[in-house]
């Protein structure tokens, strides 16, 4: 408060108008959900992705790559979970940037992408050979495209919520997820298994966290201003 | 220009004759135990096959010449063959078919050595699954056994090609599942060939086997490689969107060296 009238005092002094003279604007109360998803269990053996049919993926590689439907980091964390708000959303503006998804090495970068329901999706292929890009679709309609090498990215939308597996019909291995959500708050863990959903007015929500193959749990969080609520989760992991 | 064209036939029927008699867009070198027999009767084939199609082109530049219209006038006038047209028919198909016959009996008897005897015994096992669009190659492990494949576990995310579910199934836990087909030298292979999807084929030009993939079929195929080196495998049904790109190689090791990966692959798992 002391800090807040000092500030006005400068302000009238100077004899600026940064304020626009009128009252102080206020942020809408805005809050965030954080935290950190890990696993308990027994993790199913990852495999090692055998490229030999395209030895320029073999080249790019200098270490093995595994595959990527079980990825943990360190303390247990979890990678590429889509944590989501599925209920309490208030009309949230519309996600309008772009999510890149890239073919690189014979691999989708990211793994897992999320999205909302009509936010622009751009596809690239960095190889220097085809790819051919087939989400398998059941609510959107399903699709299959070729992307030569140094060909345009390929643009395009959801229109309904899906999770949709992806994969590349010619690099049988090449495999990932459009996660298509109805909110715009989303966030797909990193290495540390951490997100962040933030912007959130005050409210209740339900949180969701979906891994492709630990399953989905939600939590309940009531956010009442501008704070930041933990909700971690905990997975299950099977070895098979 | 009858002439001309006489003259354009003598000249595309040599050359291309040449092109086969001198080999010069030819078979890579054989580098299985059966390869002999098959380029044997290739040859055959080609001579014969060679020696009519010279020779009927020959004569077809040689009666355009003869009968063309020459600059003075008209044309020579043609004779019938004694007896109209259709004795010349029935002469023309049973001197081809007696040609095609002969061929096939033949030949049939390299192919079915091939293909219609039974692998040797002790034959190394391996197993194969044409999807679209990649081949898959699997191999017993340590404990000899395949496990049983289960379609609907079959899952290219988790590397799962041959749905194979190792949390019931033991025999399925050791086995090795490879993107390329890796065999030792002189030892007789048995592939057990399946088909996920549609129609595929197996072709491994220095390997002289050429073997489709059915759906709903296992389709053994057995052969012996002779010669260390690594060859391309393709697909020879047209299967799809992605059959251009539908392919894998042949790595054919020295025995120790094939034991050795053998090794490092079961300790991978």
């Amino acid at each position: 408060m002391i800090a807040r009238v000092v500030a006005g005092l400068v302000v009238l002094a100077v004899g600026g108008s940064a304020a626009g003279g009128g009252p102080p604007h206020r942020a809408p109360p805005s809050g965030t959900i954080s935290g950190k998803v890990t696993y308990t269990g027994t993790l199913p053996k990852l495999r090692q992705i055998d490229m030999s049919k395209e030895p320029n993926c073999v080249t790019q590689h200098p270490t093995p790559v595994m595959t990527q439907d079980a990825v943990t980091g360190p303390a247990n964390s979890v990678r590429y979970v889509v944590v989501y708000i599925s209920a309490g959303d208030q009309g949230a503006p519309a996600a309008t940037d772009t999510v890149h998804y890239d073919q690189k090495g014979c691999l989708y970068i990211p793994h897992v992408a999320a999205m909302q329901v009509h936010q622009p999706l751009a596809i690239f292929n960095d190889d220097p050979h085809s790819h051919n890009i087939h989400p398998l679709a059941r609510v959107n309609a399903e699709w299959n495209k070729s992307q030569p090498k140094g060909a345009p990215p390929i643009r395009t939308s959801w229109d309904q919520p899906e999770f949709i597996p992806v994969k590349c019909n010619v690099h049988p291995w090449m495999h990932g997820y459009f996660v298509v959500l109805a909110t715009p708050h989303s966030a797909v863990t990193d290495s540390t298994g951490e997100f962040s959903l933030a912007g959130l007015p005050p409210g209740k929500y339900t949180v969701t966290a979906w891994h492709e193959r630990f399953g989905t749990q939600n939590q309940e969080v009531t956010i009442g201003g501008s704070e930041t609520k933990t909700a971690n989760f905990v997975l299950t992991a099977r070895p098979y | 220009m009858g002439k001309l064209f006489a003259v354009v036939v003598t000249v595309i029927a040599l050359v291309s004759a040449a092109i086969f008699a001198f080999h010069v867009w030819w078979l890579p070198p054989d580098i299985s135990t059966h390869g002999v027999r098959i380029d044997r009767q290739m040859n055959e084939t080609m001579v014969v096959a060679g020696a009519l199609f010279v020779l009927g082109q020959l004569a077809l530049a040689g009666f355009v010449w003869r009968f063309s219209a020459g600059e003075r006038g008209a044309p020579r006038p043609v004779k019938s063959f004694p007896g109209g047209p259709t004795p010349l028919v029935v002469l023309a198909t049973v001197l081809v078919g007696i040609e095609i016959l002969v061929l096939t009996f033949v030949g049939s008897k390299v192919w079915a050595d091939v293909y219609q005897t039974p692998p040797a015994p002790g034959a190394l096992q391996i197993e194969v699954l044409g999807e679209q669009f990649a081949f898959y190659f699997r191999y017993a492990g340590a404990d000899g056994k395949f496990g049983a494949m289960h379609p609907e576990m079959m899952n290219d995310a988790t590397e799962n090609f041959f749905g194979l579910d190792p949390a019931n199934d033991t025999t399925a836990r050791d086995d090795i599942v490879v993107g390329s087909l890796v065999i030792p030298i002189n030892q007789p292979v048995v592939l057990e060939m399946h088909a996920k999807d549609v129609n595929h084929s197996f072709y491994v030009p220095e390997l002289r086997i050429q073997q489709d993939f059915v759906p709903g079929l296992v389709i053994p195929l057995h052969f012996t490689a002779t010669t260390p080196g690594k060859y391309e495998l393709v697909c020879t049904q047209l299967c799809g969107l992605g059959h251009y790109n539908m392919r894998a190689f042949v790595e054919v090791k020295t025995q120790p060296d094939f034991a050795q990966w053998l090794k490092e692959k079961a300790a991978a798992l």
